[in-house]
């Protein structure tokens, strides 16, 4: 065991002590699929998934909505996976997805969503999302405050007191 | 119950495997279910079982599986309440 090769956690162990600060998330949507379930589902649906202004926007397109809306739950769900709930519930409606005049999109969050953001340290979210015919697709970049130096590591090594108030 | 939750797992779940063959505690995400699926389920369950699901169970683990829908509803429903 002394001379075993370099492994995952030895490597790991090399880094430097701070944490990533980027989490990132993506997801893919079938349209057919979100077309089937505005079929199925109507109002339903659509109220409980999407917010006002996500409706408003996605029901207004030339193109029909399926499409817009798919990239919108992409965009959710690939906010849900960079925040990375765990066991904590998550309403798709806490996540929003704005649009700006430009047409460049803002992750915008409410109620648990953003208490978790907050709870993880997030300051910035940035979104990209696309489609092409059949699929809509998104990704999502958390950009999360640095964690201070672990205890116990760092912290040792200068003077008590000097993290502390 | 176990049944009617399969019958509309096997309608809307989208799953890549007969849910017959899964086991009630199998899981659903591992058997193909995506988050979009899962949402078509939960409407389906609202409308079977007259129950809404409240925000504070809109999390994976309640949909994960047979087993954890069937305790999702009997907390809804109070069936399971003893």
């Amino acid at each position: 065991m002394g001379s075993s090769p370099p492994t995952a956690s030895r490597l790991e162990a090399d880094t430097p002590p701070y944490p990533a600060d980027i989490a990132v998330g993506t997801d893919l949507v079938l349209v057919s699929h979100v077309e089937s379930s505005i079929a199925n589902f109507g109002d339903r649906y659509l109220q409980r998934v999407y917010t006002e202004g996500e409706l408003d926007y996605c029901l207004a397109q030339r193109d029909g909505p399926a499409l817009h809306l798919a990239a919108r739950f992409a965009a959710k769900e690939a906010t849900i996976k960079a925040l990375a709930p765990g066991v904590e519930a998550l309403g798709w409606r806490s996540i929003e997805i704005r649009r700006r005049p430009g047409g460049a999109c803002d992750v915008v969050l409410h109620g648990p969503a953003h208490l978790l953001a907050r709870r993880r340290g997030v300051r910035r979210l940035a979104i990209s999302m696309s489609h092409d015919g059949e699929y809509a697709t998104a990704v999502v970049l958390a950009e999360r405050r640095r964690t201070p130096p672990a205890e116990g590591r760092l912290r040792r090594k200068v003077p008590r007191g000097a993290y502390e108030r | 119950m176990n049944d009617e939750i399969r019958a509309i797992l096997r309608e809307h779940g989208r799953l890549s495997v007969d849910v017959s063959t899964l086991p009630d505690d199998g899981d659903l995400y591992q058997a193909g279910m995506t988050s979009h699926a899962s949402v078509n389920v939960m409407l389906a369950l609202e409308g079977k079982f007259d129950v809404e699901f409240p925000d504070r169970m809109l999390r994976r683990g309640v949909f994960e599986s047979v087993a954890s829908i069937r305790s999702a509803i009997q907390e809804l429903t109070g069936a399971g309440a003893e």
